[in-house]
């Protein structure tokens, strides 16, 4: 009950930032230099169809009753049409939503299944050979730019060694997921090497903790010790910089898509861009935003069921 | 009269760092007999702690056990494997930390922590669960049922305290090692504690060390007490001597700087001076620079800890001159000072 | 017999030896002298190569390193070593340049609303909610897709989105200063707002700000060059990396080198600035220790 209670507490609190997040947009996208019908038509079409597009804005009303329009053609996600793929921005989204999404996940799973061991290791070596090695390597990959690493990858693992396929996302799902090895990894490199470090530290603290001596002196096996009492404290501390760097990741998705050709949200943005296609750059960002705020609040919830401590507050 | 259950000879944990050594116990023997507490006192600093935590096996990193033999029931701890450190921890040797707020792991409920404890692998789930509340009410914790649920930061300080005792006891250990149990605890607080863990003692029939810088708590629950002084033991007797004929100098300044003395019509003195670097001690006592009966040959060479009459050892050149200086309390009544 | 008769007995603190300055991070020093390089690179390229960035050799074109052209030339024969060494220079100023102002207007913006609180408070929080609910790069992206590619406009949309991390850390340490003995005692002396707030509270709540700045540079020059890649940025034929990396990106089964590089040079500049800030926090955490 107690938790039912936070998480609509949570849904409660998100409904405000979303609601600025939509102004945001809008006013953003009124920004755009040139006639916001023009904008959205990608500066081309007839006068009449130019004519329907600002009555259908409510341009000839107030900012307002314009806003208005606005706010309810998201709410039923309705995100205008695309002159390049003449075709709804919802549809376009729906369609490329899956790549980014899993693209974000895999990078996630790799980000954890890379850092947790090493940052574990670090941190119950600090200081010796092995940890100075891991540091040093996490110094490096987090200096490193992701869309030259992405191209190397791509060259070695794909071109050179054929491995991996070097553009798109494949027809079948373990096509998607084995495609999104190397995307993954080279997303996931920068947050390894932030999340390595945070562990690190963390290990290192806990290991100092009375809780953790007071384990061993229960006589309770090193196994168990180590799930129970260090990985779940590690698990707390880790929790906030892991869901701000799985935003992030979303973010580099418009790079990572570039770079391996993946037809996701991500390389649509750019497109849109480039191509001056507001009505995608609108949807996209939206998107984007969305995603953000859900996983903000399930991270919260996570949080809260790891550490007791959080309800009271 | 009674069996030894512990025995410690020669004990030396030193913290090598990079370039230097911290020699927090510095060949430390002592032994424990069953049904016994014994009381490892002296200033922060002069490896009580240190000792209490190689016994079970508890140094940190840069510390090690460089030394010695912890011989307990026949077995010696430093020899055996972890797997069988393990066996003994828990069932044999428990212990309980001085700050129950950072003991306790944050994350876990009560009932997890205290079931996770009993070693007894034949016991169902359900016998846990009913075991779990009996301890908890043994030591006195209200509404059991309810607190089971519980995450330690919903304790107040002294309930937390007794949740960590209930847990340390889950399986029943023969020898309870208690560093600075009362000491982050209220005054008030502080008295139940200590009433608590003697009648556990009593009830559960278990030896007990207990680590304090506190020579009030000290009196309140010793049969025998060790007096510790960078790294070494400077003196070793019962209680009752200990307090009434004191026969170091150290120890004697320890009781001088005690309130109760200046009660008695004595004055408050303070012992001049600091501890030395622990990891630049001095050639011969490492009390000598604060000690007023101090001679030549002190500064050079470390007296043995002698026996200077029966169960009374004294790591001092001049008990004799010692031999009339009167302690705190009347040596002639053997009853517990209260 | 009482619990009060507690001996008491001070605490002894280890007298640190006197370490000179240069001998108290080594990570700290290898990233300023990789740095000082890297700076010496971005003044004078003039000094290191004779090939002019911009100079087309249609004799040369697409040649691999070869003594002439170490770093090899591109399709349009113009020298890649020539061009990746001008290009220290934008990448640079980038990250300097985009770090500079959010630190300056983060950090203010952070101090007024820890030290007031209230509804200061809540206005910029709220603002930090809503600029936190987009991913970083999504933010900067949409900002430049409304006023346009180039250098300018980058600088612009990461300034406007780069204070939130610098606004974050200072509120929360002053929020915690705020309610120190020192702070308290100032107020009590009558002294002004501002004399507070810029000679007690501000000086002890910038490291870690600062230290946070310096990853950022390399961040932010990452993020430049991303954008650039992306073909949001610097726009071409000026040599930055990320652009150079983009022209060769097609080149790059037959003519490796142009991408290669450019990508190198990038890399290498990261890893000193981010020996430099760890360095730095190490330095900060022995002072006050």
């Amino acid at each position: 009950m107690n938790e039912l209670n936070y998480i609509i507490k949570r849904l409660l609190q998100i409904i405000p930032v979303l609601f600025c997040v939509t102004v945001l947009i809008f006013i953003m996208m009124r920004l755009i230099p040139g006639d916001p019908a023009l904008v959205m038509l990608g500066d081309k079409g007839s006068p009449e169809t130019i004519a329907a597009m600002r009555h259908q804005m409510g341009l000839d009303q107030s900012y307002l009753t314009q806003y208005w329009i606005f706010l309810n053609n998201l709410l039923h996600m309705n995100l205008g049409k695309s002159v390049y793929y003449n075709q709804p921005v919802s549809e376009l989204i729906q369609q490329k939503i899956l790549v980014t999404i899993t693209l974000t996940i895999v990078s996630t799973i790799l980000a954890i299944l890379i850092s947790f061991p090493l940052g574990y290791l670090s941190g119950i070596n600090r200081g010796n050979l092995k940890g100075q090695i891991i540091n040093a390597g996490s110094l490096v990959a987090v200096s490193l730019p992701s869309f030259w690493i992405g191209l190397l990858f791509l060259i070695l693992f794909g071109l050179k060694l054929g491995w991996f396929p070097i553009a798109g996302w494949g027809q079948t799902w373990p096509e998607h997921i084995y495609s999104m090895i190397l995307p993954g990894l080279t997303q996931a490199l920068a947050t390894c090497a932030l999340l390595i470090r945070n562990i690190q530290n963390s290990v290192s603290d806990i290991l100092k903790k009375d809780y953790v001596d007071f384990a061993y002196s229960k006589g309770l096996p090193r196994k168990i010790v180590r799930s129970r009492y260090i990985i779940k404290n590690v698990m707390v501390s880790t929790v906030t910089l892991f869901s701000m760097r799985i935003a992030y990741m979303l973010g580099g998705s418009v790079v990572i898509e570039t770079v391996f050709a993946l037809p996701g949200i991500g390389l649509l943005l750019l497109q849109g861009i480039l191509g001056r296609d507001y009505a995608i750059v609108q949807g996209t960002v939206f998107i984007f935003a969305v995603i953000v705020l859900a996983m903000n609040l399930f991270t919260d919830i996570s949080y809260s069921i790891l550490d007791p401590r959080v309800k009271l507050q | 009269m009674s069996n030894t259950i512990l025995e410690v000879i020669d004990l030396k944990t030193y913290y090598i760092e990079k370039n230097r050594v911290v020699k927090a116990v510095d060949g430390v023997s002592f032994s424990i007999n069953e049904e016994e507490t014994f009381g490892l006192v002296g200033e922060s600093g002069c490896g009580k702690s240190a000792t209490c935590r190689s016994l079970i096996g508890l140094v940190h990193k840069p510390g090690e056990i460089v030394n010695g033999c912890i011989n307990y029931k026949g077995t010696d701890l430093l020899k055996i494997s972890p797997k069988e450190l393990e066996k003994i921890r828990g069932s044999e040797m428990g212990m309980i930390f001085q700050e129950p707020m950072t003991a306790l792991n944050p994350v876990l409920k009560i009932k997890e922590q205290i079931m996770e404890s009993f070693k007894d692998k034949a016991l169902s789930k359900q016998q846990k669960y009913e075991k779990a509340i009996e301890l908890l009410r043994l030591v006195g914790i209200p509404s059991p049922e309810k607190r089971m649920e519980s995450f330690p930061h919903q304790f107040s300080g002294g309930m937390r305290q007794r949740v960590m005792i209930a847990i340390a006891l889950a399986s029943k250990p023969r020898l309870l090692l208690a560093d600075e149990p009362t000491t982050a605890l209220d005054v008030t607080i502080q008295d139940q504690i200590i009433k608590l863990l003697n009648d556990l003692k009593r009830e559960l029939k278990m030896s007990m060390i207990l680590v304090t810088h506190d020579l009030g708590v000290a009196a309140q629950m010793c049969d025998r007490m060790a007096v510790m002084y960078a790294g070494n033991i400077m003196e070793i007797t019962d209680a009752v001597t200990l307090f009434g004929s004191p026969r170091h100098p150290y120890t004697i300044g320890l009781l001088n700087s005690l309130a109760v003395n200046k009660e008695k019509g004595g004055k408050l003195q303070p012992i001049n001076g600091a501890p030395p670097d622990l990891s630049n001690m001095p050639e011969g006592c490492p009390f000598a620079p604060r000690c007023q009966y101090c001679e030549p040959l002190c500064e050079k060479q470390l007296p043995d800890l002698q026996e200077i009459e029966p169960g009374h050892l004294s790591r001092c050149r001049c008990v004799e001159k010692l031999a009339n200086i009167k302690g705190i309390i009347e040596p002639a009544g053997k009853e517990e000072p209260s | 017999m009482g619990t009060e008769n507690t001996i008491s007995l001070p605490e002894r603190t280890a007298i640190a030896p006197k370490i000179p300055f240069w001998q108290r991070s080594t990570t700290f020093n290898m990233g300023f002298v990789f740095l000082v390089i890297v700076l010496v690179f971005t003044l004078f390229p003039g000094l290191f190569t004779s090939y002019s960035p911009s100079a087309q050799d249609p004799n040369v074109i697409l040649s691999a390193p070869t003594a002439a052209h170490v770093f090899g030339t591109d399709n349009f024969g113009r020298d890649m070593f020539s061009r990746v060494l001008w290009g220290t220079r934008i990448d640079l100023e980038i990250g300097v340049l985009a770090v500079i102002i959010p630190l300056v207007i983060g950090s203010l913006i952070g101090l007024i609303a820890g030290y007031y609180g209230k509804w200061i408070d809540v206005l910029f929080m709220r603002l930090l909610d809503i600029v936190m609910a987009f991913p970083f790069t999504i933010l900067v992206i949409a900002i430049v897709a409304i006023i346009g590619p180039g250098i300018r406009n980058l600088y612009i949309a990461i300034w406007l989105v780069g204070w939130k991390e610098y606004a974050r850390l200072v509120r929360s340490e002053v929020i915690v200063l705020k309610e120190s003995e020192y702070v308290q005692a100032a107020k009590t002396l009558g002294y002004s707002d501002t004399r507070i707030l810029f000679k007690h509270v501000l000086p002890n709540v910038m490291n870690s700000a600062i230290v946070y700045s310096i990853s950022d540079v390399m961040m932010c020059m990452l993020v430049g060059a991303s954008m650039s890649f992306l073909g949001l940025g610097v726009q071409p034929p000026t040599p930055e990396w990320g652009a150079l990396i983009s022209d060769g990106r097609s080149l790059i089964s037959s003519a490796w080198w142009i991408c290669a590089f450019p990508g190198l040079a990038l890399a290498i500049t990261g890893i000193g600035i981010s020996l430099l800030g760890d360095g730095l926090s190490d330095l900060l955490r022995t002072k006050e220790h």
